[in-house]
């Protein structure tokens, strides 16, 4: 094909220069021509004319003898002028006269053409045909390539491949060719022409003609698919609506909301910014809202919920943080906007300056107690309890024992400390207990004026002062033996034996880590909120509020678990293998040549490479023992926890050592005893072909195709057969219709099918003529 | 049965007809002897006729889905194709030996099969003839005939060595053999249109109809039994490549001529490929081209 182009182009080419070359040439040639021819004949006149002068030579001319009436043109002869006759010899007589111009130019065109070429031979002419033809032919094959392509690549096949195409003729033109013939038929028509149904012409009831004049198909069109457009959109929208209502994760709900209140917020501060009245009205919103919360006690821990997350606070975590998260919400709920607000701290520090008598410190917890502290929040039972079980009696002697054990070096400060802080909190028990009957009163501060907790203060004084003393000292102890001791008050009775033994490995994991970690915070924290170290609650969130701290420290003790490993397995390699006999080199030569390769390969030690590699592969080959002990069966599992020595030792099973390896005596060989010769029989020797990793082919082999493996769908898909063919069926060769290409040989029909445009046009007319009707 | 029918049309040639194909859509038909012409069925003369060079030719095919095409084979070893609606041939290639016949891939306009008589068949793309697509070996003798399923995935072959073959269209080995005792050499086959059955004559003037997948069952398969079977048929797929399920999906029993054919020409081509890997390790590395299978069966196009 681009050879016929070539050609093509370059005859039009050649077409164009000519025509540009005739303007130019033409007329430029022609008088050229003229002048030349003129001035021959002119010399040539001459030069006869002096011949003639000499009389010798001349010759006579040639005399026409006989006589005719018609002269032959082409027995014109120029004998005797010795030269051919020229065309412009004829042209001479009518040089003069004008009107034969047109003739003479006519001739000196005809003159100045070229001679057409010789024509092609017949094979050469026929190759070209041919060539042209094949080119053709194949760019019309290559429309093909992407059917054939995708059949090729398709999963499946159905044959016959045609599939049953509806009918496209509308049904007016199948009734337009029915008509009425038996009795009945007839009746019935006539029954439906009196109804005005449109059997034949008009094919249109005159209500569809009024909607067809109403509205266009094109705007019909139009609007219905509008409709459809937002029929869609408005099951989407329902649709994700239950969707996310149906979602039960309740973490889900808390993101929303909190998202939503923070858009609130972005919308208050643009509002405060644009329309201050606006804003004034929403922040009397926000302030119902608060109040109302306040009211409620929906998050004030007294809840199903918050009771069982207080039990579970213990041992869990996330429980913890949970709570807390809840109290830092309703802490955030229940206190006032800033403007609002500062009148209220105004009068809480004439209140403090009344109550300028109590120390510090007091003030502090009680301060505590009532606000910014939200374990404190807690009502009375929980307190109470916690406050019961402290003042048991039989106080576990395992807690203190185990402390001491711990840190036996610091043993006196730490027994101070805790006789000071159980003697603290006994007083303060004991203030609470009235005070509960306190905390109905609007005020709940006023408790300590009463003149019952007017002793407690003045303990209380003195104690503190004792504990300044000693806080900057025993900071550290206290925090860990407060830790230590707390959840271990906490425990019920019933547990008591196995408490401690939990306990214990996670907490003296904890301590060593910690400690270091509370020297460098403790004395900051102390500066920064001033608080004694008797508060007990604060202390015990500490690890909540770092929850990086325990989960580092097993990861700390797994690093040095593989170092250790790591360590015991860089050895310094002594073996039979390398070369030991050192000989005396006397020769100072050689003796340099060897520094030489020494220093040439000082980066690679290839045997000691090797006896680490054979060490691997030995290694590797001994049969592993299995340990078949399930942590957490029978017995407490969990984070730091092991099975106890004597289960494991029951459930690890030894493997016997197998036979002696081949190359046990050949230490510069390893002999690999992987292979099994029986199984290499069933065994893919060679990478199959579309495969280009094992990794591939054994990932298609390990997976399923079964039904015992598979959903049943999964199972239909995977076992499609390729090709499918019903017995009986033909399969007819692929047509150009049956994938949508026009053949050469088109049917009217396949250009109906292929040209819904033109069909709605004609359809149109259809109805137009119709309508008219 | 028994009485002599007479022709409805006859036509007298100056030449010796020895081949005819019929135009898949319309009253055309082809026939081939010194030259390839089209006649029309209503007419005595020739639409058109058609020649390259001056051999017999010796059997004529049009194809199924460009139905303007025709593919001829000659007996001084080319093939031609014409384009009818052009009056005139397209190309020729010439091969090593001569093509007995041809055969158009139903579903794949431009692929036809020569079966030829080197024992091979040979698969080309028709716009790029100078290199087969796949060279199929296999037969031990020269292949007559050949014909596509209509599925266009597989090819039966008769061949002179008194079997047919079944070559799937992209492999260069044959999925089945079939042979009987009295079966002689084959001279033509047949795919029927529903891709089932394939029928064969051959020279004992037997026709022979054939399972097209020989351990298919016959007849309405119910559902439990359909997921049986495509489940096997996958599995037999997946683990094609495990030697021993390869083994039991290529075993097949041969008569023993056929046998011994196989074995002497697997020697004859391991000798001669033995051959040319030594003279490709002996001589200067680059001066020895590597050929490929399909390389050494490219024949010269025109």
């Amino acid at each position: 094909m681009s050879a016929l182009r070539a050609e093509e182009s370059l005859l039009a080419l050649r077409q164009q220069e000519e025509l540009e070359d005739l303007p130019k040439e033409y007329p430029l040639s022609t008088s050229e021509d003229e002048g030349d021819s003129d001035g021959e004949r002119k010399h040539q006149k001459l030069l006869e004319a002096i011949s003639s002068l000499d009389g010798k030579n001349r010759r006579k001319l040639a005399e026409r003898s006989e006589a005719s009436l018609k002269v032959s043109e082409f027995n014109v002869s120029s004998e005797g002028s010795r030269e051919k006759l020229v065309l412009s010899d004829l042209l001479e007589p009518g040089k003069t006269s004008s009107s034969l111009a047109t003739v003479k130019k006519q001739l000196n065109r005809v003159k100045s053409k070229k001679t057409v070429e010789l024509p092609l031979n017949k094979e050469e002419v026929e190759r070209i045909h041919r060539e042209v033809a094949f080119n053709k032919t194949s760019q019309a094959l290559s429309k093909w390539d992407p059917i054939v392509l995708k059949n090729r690549q398709a999963e499946q096949l159905v044959f016959p491949l045609k599939k049953e195409q509806s009918a496209f003729a509308p049904i007016e033109h199948v009734l337009s060719g029915w008509k009425a013939r038996t009795p009945m038929e007839q009746e019935i028509f006539n029954l439906l022409h009196k109804n005005k149904q449109p059997v034949t012409d008009p094919l249109l009831t005159p209500v569809e003609k009024a909607s067809l004049r109403a509205m266009s198909l094109e705007e019909a069109k139009m609007r219905r698919a509008e409709l459809q457009r937002a029929r869609a959109l408005q099951s989407y929208y329902e649709a994700r609506a239950r969707r996310e209502k149906k979602i039960k994760s309740k973490k889900y709900h808390k993101v929303l909301k909190k998202g939503k209140a923070k858009k609130a917020l972005k919308e208050f501060e643009k509002l405060q910014k644009v329309s201050p009245s606006a804003a004034l009205e929403e922040l009397e919103k926000i302030e119902k809202a608060r109040m109302m919360e306040r009211m409620s006690l929906k998050h004030q821990n007294s809840g199903k919920w918050a009771k069982s997350k207080a039990i579970m606070a213990k041992y869990d975590l996330e429980a913890r943080q949970a709570l807390q998260e809840q109290l830092a919400r309703n802490k955030e709920l229940t206190q006032k906007l800033q403007a609002a607000s500062e009148s209220e701290e105004e009068e809480e520090g004439a209140e403090d300056e009344d109550e300028m008598l109590v120390p510090d410190a007091v003030n502090e917890v009680r301060m505590n107690a009532d606000g910014p502290n939200p374990w404190m929040l807690r009502n009375g039972p929980g307190e109470a309890e916690e406050l019961d079980i402290q003042k048991d009696p039989e106080q576990p002697p395992e807690p203190v024992a185990h402390e001491a054990s711990e840190s036996e070096g610091e043993e006196n400060p730490v027994a101070e400390e805790e006789m000071l802080l159980k003697e603290l909190e006994e007083r303060r028990s004991l203030r609470k207990k009235p005070g509960l009957n306190q905390d109905a009163k609007p005020v709940g501060r006023r408790e300590t004026k009463d003149s019952s907790s007017q002793e407690v203060l003045s303990e209380l004084r003195a104690l503190s002062q004792k504990l300044n003393k000693e806080n900057h000292r025993s900071t550290k102890q206290k925090v860990s033996s407060a830790r230590t001791v707390l959840p271990v008050q906490r425990e019920e009775a019933a547990d008591e034996e196995e408490e401690p033994m939990l306990l214990q490995r996670p907490e003296r994991a904890r301590t060593l880590d910690e400690l270091e970690e509370l020297g460098r915070e403790g004395c900051f924290q102390d500066k920064e909120r001033p608080r004694p170290a008797v508060n007990g609650q604060w202390l015990e969130r500490k690890p909540n509020n770092q929850p990086g701290a325990p989960k580092e420290k097993p990861k700390k003790e797994q690093m040095i678990d593989l170092q250790n490993l790591l360590s015991t397995k860089s050895p310094s390699v002594k073996s039979l293998a390398v070369p030991t006999t050192v000989e005396e080199w006397e020769d100072e030569e050689e003796k340099d040549q060897r520094q030489m390769i020494k220093e040439a390969f000082a980066g690679d030690d290839v045997i000691r490479d090797f006896l680490k590699e054979k060490r691997e592969a030995v290694e590797a080959s001994k049969p592993k023992d299995v340990d078949l002990t399930l942590p957490g069966w029978g017995e407490w599992g969990g984070v730091g926890l092991m099975p106890s020595a004597k289960k494991r030792r029951r459930f690890l099973i030894k493997i016997p050592e197998g036979p002696p390896r081949k190359d046990k005596n050949l230490p510069n060989v390893i002999i690999n005893e992987k292979r099994n010769i029986h199984a290499a029989a069933h065994q893919v020797r060679v990478l199959p072909y579309p495969f280009t990793h094992h990794q591939q082919f054994e990932r298609t082999i390990q997976t399923p195709i079964g039904s015992t493996w598979n959903t049943q769908r999964a199972f239909q898909k995977l076992t499609t057969p390729k090709v499918v063919t019903k017995p009986g069926h033909i399969i007819k060769p692929i047509k150009a219709e049956d994938v949508g290409y026009r053949s050469s040989s088109r049917s009217d029909l396949s250009v109906v099918q292929r040209n819904p445009k033109r069909l709605s046009i004609r359809h149109k007319k259809q109805l137009k003529k119709n309508s008219v009707d | 049965f028994g009485e002599e029918e007479e022709p409805l049309h006859t036509i007298l040639g100056k030449t010796v007809y020895t081949g005819i194909d019929h135009h898949w859509k319309e009253a055309v038909f082809a026939t081939c002897g010194q030259q390839v012409d089209i006649w029309d069925e209503q007419r005595t003369n020739p639409i058109c006729s058609m020649t390259w060079g001056f051999d017999s030719i010796s059997s004529v095919k049009f194809n199924p889905i460009e139905t303007f095409l025709l593919g001829s084979c000659a007996s001084d070893r080319n093939i031609v194709l014409y384009d009818m609606r052009q009056a005139t041939p397209l190309k020729k290639v010439i091969l090593d030996m001569r093509t007995n016949t041809i055969c158009w891939n139903p579903m794949e306009a431009f692929i036809f099969t020569a079966a030829n008589e080197d024992y091979n068949l040979y698969t080309f793309d028709m716009r790029a003839l100078d290199t087969p697509v796949m060279v199929h070996m296999d037969h031990v003798s020269a292949v007559l005939d050949v014909d596509y399923s209509p599925t266009g995935k597989e090819f039966v072959s008769a061949s002179f060595d008194k079997s047919i073959r079944i070559f799937p269209v992209d492999k260069g080995r044959s999925r089945e053999v079939y042979h009987t005792k009295r079966m002689q050499h084959v001279i033509c086959v047949k795919w029927t249109p529903d891709s089932k059955y394939i029928m064969c004559g051959s020279d004992e003037m037997n026709i022979r109809l054939w399972k097209a997948n020989a351990s298919e069952k016959l007849g309405v398969l119910t559902s439990r039994e359909k997921a049986a079977k495509d489940y096997n048929q996958k599995l037999k797929e997946k683990f094609q490549h495990h030697p021993h399920t390869k083994r039991i999906a290529r075993h097949r029993h041969l008569p023993k001529s056929i046998y011994s054919q196989i074995q002497e020409q697997r020697i004859m081509r391991e000798a001669r490929r033995r051959k040319e890997v030594n003279r490709l390790k002996h001589s200067k590395p680059g001066s020895v081209p590597i050929v490929s299978e399909r390389e050494t069966h490219s024949g010269s196009v025109k």
